[in-house]
């Protein structure tokens, strides 16, 4: 269906990408679009790789994302960005929080991680946008921020009224975190991407 | 009002305006958030059963009652709780029961990736299977209409797809119920022989029933598009279908799985020139298309394992898909770890050290089959560890006692381990059974149960003492360890493997990530003492890197445990002003 949009969330167990996703949804039932979130819970959260897909439009059916569908990726951490960077339509656009963590395999030695992946992305044709999503979270307050910083970033790529994420923030997130998040969604979204 | 809703979330709303009041569960993914949710609605009963049979029987009870009820659970759940659910079946209901079984097509979360529309066959209970939340919602409410109707039990299947993915759904007021009347009905309720023969005939005319029900049901719909080819599909099958093929296709989508109808998939058959049955797992519908004589193509296109997509369907179909990026790059997987600062890491280091064979069970410690700990030698279903090492103790002989042992968590020990120690006790086996007390279920997001001393609500309630459980059910040697003090830990290992008795110990400490744990600040690793001999990666800790040829701990992720700092030799891990 081509007027369906797909949006991936792609990170680690344990980074945020369930509020981000939470976030998004919010945001374009709000705009009146028909929405689909799907998420994986249970044993891949513990700091194994994530995924959200997010699908809207006139008509959403289904709720997952296939190689080569993907209008934009955003990636919590750059091993995940590379890994789903086939789910990618052409000419689409993968915005990556230029973090590394570690996975078991590379801790234990078994494996290395892989360097300028950011370099290889852009040189296999993708249009990739990185910055350092962790740094501006920790400048926001907390580590824990990066994932509405990133949802910052992705609200330039949208058009939507800026207030209108405010409040869906302000309906997402306890409100002892309020001002914290609101201040990371502005780095977010004034990042120089 | 619109709401943005998980599947779960959708089914517990259907329950809660259906006018359920009694809801009983146990928690597996991808089901839990069903009951979670019911327990926000002041007006459910609702329970964490020790197990799924406990749950259904319940659930069960409450509907002869005159309540109307609902019983959750994940497809393995369905197993342990088949047996009430067989005769559920023929005693039906007074008031309505659903039982909502969620299968988890791919196994994100599961140990075995079994359908459950064969349960449905196999009891003679009617399923329906939504495909999205609004339908979840709507099939609920539907569902308690037919259990009363139908006096019987209704299963609702759903899917992880189904489950977990939120879409918009309509909601609106509960409608208050008026409990049925209980009256006592032997002939119904008590299935003695005399009796139950006489309720096997009621079945077969319920079936009978609905059969012709299925035939006309507004939940079965043919969308017609095309004479050229049809397909019949059903759940989160139907999504990627109509995703893939438009309407370009003439679609027959099922809401009612069991019993599937017969001239209404004959009639559709006739309008298409070629049909496609599109189903995830086993091949149920294409089987039935196939016994009423129809030519259909199904499992000789769609693979009988793992999840769907559109891409899957228009690659099967319309032999055409989306081209895609390709990084010519090996990227490293990324398998789920044990926490930082999590207390079954210390238990599993030991066993890897001992070198003993491991029966593991069901919950986050299954990740200690994983590299670099490799500390479990099988995993089969809730309880396996404690009455599988009995027979492997049997099997073996006394000597193989000393060099194994079972792994259970507290929860999963509730659910299905006290009976395998019951045997382990009476028809002594000298196994050493390790319950990894984390004083939570775990693995699906934490849930109260019976040794946690809190109800589903968070109330305070009776604690079930596992020490004096052990002891109660015939074990004399039981002690209780702090699994974070590892030469504690492995003193106990050693003798009680030795023991020439059953013995249980109990490693007890909270799951590091429980909000009333207090964590201690990050360890920090002196790189001047460091000789980067990686006897701290041994324990498999996400917080530990390598750093320029060091190990180095990362501190936004260590949670301060001190697990790794006695397997320094060089005293290099310490507190940060000690370093």
């Amino acid at each position: 269906m081509s007027s369906v949009k797909s949006i991936m969330i792609v990170g680690v167990g344990g980074q945020g990408t369930l509020l981000a996703s939470r976030l998004l949804g919010n945001a374009l039932m709000r705009q009146n679009y028909d929405v689909k979130v799907s998420e994986v819970h249970g044993m891949s959260q513990r700091g194994g790789s994530v995924v959200t897909y997010v699908k809207y439009g006139d008509k959403v059916h289904s709720p997952v994302i296939d190689l080569g569908e993907a209008d934009i990726i955003i990636a919590f951490e750059q091993l995940e960005a590379a890994r789903w960077l086939g789910y990618l339509k052409k000419g689409g656009k993968i915005l990556v929080n230029t973090q590394r963590i570690a996975p078991m395999p590379v801790i234990t030695g078994a494996a290395k991680y892989p360097e300028d992946l950011v370099d290889k992305m852009k040189a296999a044709g993708a249009d990739v946008a990185a910055f350092d999503a962790l740094s501006l979270a920790e400048q926001a307050g907390s580590a824990k921020a990066v994932n509405v910083v990133l949802i910052g970033a992705l609200s330039k790529l949208m058009g939507f009224e800026e207030a209108m994420w405010h409040e869906v923030i302000a309906d997402c997130v306890p409100s002892k975190f309020l001002e914290m998040n609101q201040k990371a969604f502005e780095l977010g979204a004034s990042a120089d991407l | 009002m619109k709401r943005l809703m998980l599947g779960n979330e959708a089914v517990a709303r259907g329950a809660y305006e259906a006018g359920v009041t009694v809801a009983a569960a146990y928690p597996g993914t991808p089901s839990t958030e069903i009951t979670e949710q019911i327990a926000k609605y002041d007006q459910i009963y609702s329970e964490w059963s020790p197990n799924e049979k406990v749950a259904l029987e319940v659930a069960v009870g409450a509907a002869i009652a005159g309540a109307r009820a609902i019983c959750s659970m994940k497809h393995v759940g369905l197993n342990v709780a088949a047996d009430p659910l067989f005769t559920a079946s023929y005693t039906g209901v007074n008031a309505g029961l659903v039982i909502m079984v969620a299968d988890d097509p791919g196994m994100h979360s599961s140990q075995n990736e079994q359908d459950s529309r064969h349960y449905a066959i196999a009891s003679k209970l009617p399923m329906l299977e939504p495909s999205d939340s609004a339908e979840c919602l709507a099939f609920t409410k539907l569902a308690y209409e037919l259990s009363e109707h139908f006096d019987t039990p209704v299963i609702l299947r759903l899917s992880t797809r189904i489950s977990h993915s939120q879409s918009i759904v309509e909601i609106s007021d509960r409608v208050e119920p008026v409990q049925k009347e209980y009256k006592k009905d032997p002939a119904k309720f008590v299935m003695m022989p005399a009796m139950a023969r006489g309720r096997h005939v009621v079945v077969e005319e319920r079936t009978d029933k609905l059969r012709k029900y299925a035939e006309a049901t507004p939940i079965n719909v043919i969308e017609l598009h095309s004479e050229e080819i049809g397909v019949i599909t059903s759940g989160t099958s139907y999504n990627y279908a109509k995703e893939a093929l438009g309407d370009s296709v003439s679609y027959l989508k099922l809401g009612l799985l069991n019993p599937l109808p017969v001239k209404l998939i004959q009639d559709f058959s006739c309008k298409v020139k070629r049909l496609y049955v599109i189903e995830e797992l086993d091949p149920v519908i294409e089987t039935h298309c196939k016994a009423i004589g129809l030519s259909a193509t199904g499992k000789e296109l769609f693979p009988i394992i793992g999840e769907f997509s559109q891409r899957l369907v228009a690659e099967r179909i319309l032999h055409n898909s989306p081209e895609f990026t390709k990084l010519e790059e090996n990227i490293p997987v990324r398998p789920p770890v044990m926490c930082p600062g999590c207390p079954h890491r210390g238990v599993f280091y030991i066993l890897s050290k001992l070198k003993l064979m491991v029966n593991g069970d069901i919950g986050c410690y299954t990740l200690g089959a994983a590299a670099p700990l490799n500390a479990m030698d099988t995993t089969v279903c809730m309880g396996f560890s404690v009455s599988g090492l009995h027979g492997y103790h049997k099997a073996m002989g006394e000597e193989a006692a000393k060099k194994s042992v079972a792994v259970i968590g507290d929860s999963t020990f509730i659910h299905s381990g006290i009976t395998g120690l019951v045997n382990v006790a009476y028809n002594q086996s000298n196994s050493t059974v390790i319950i990894l007390d984390n004083s939570i279920t775990g693995m699906t997001g934490h849930q109260q149960n019976p040794t946690t001393g809190y109800t589903i609500k968070g109330d305070p309630t009776a604690k079930i003492s596992l020490e004096k459980l052990c002891n109660a059910v015939g074990i004399n040697r039981v002690r209780v360890v702090d699994p974070l003090n590892l030469k504690e830990l492995e003193t106990a290992i050693r003798e009680e493997t030795e023991a020439d008795e059953p013995s249980v110990i109990i490693a007890r400490r909270p799951c590091a990530l429980l909000k009333y744990v207090k964590h201690k600040p990050p360890l920090v690793i002196d790189r001047n003492k460091c000789v980067a001999c990686k006897s701290c990666f041994k324990i498999g800790c996400p917080a530990i890197v390598m750093a320029d040829g060091k190990a180095q701990i990362d501190n936004t992720l260590c949670v301060g445990c001190d697990l790794c700092t006695s397997l320094c030799k060089f005293g290099a891990i310490g507190k940060k002003e000690e370093a």
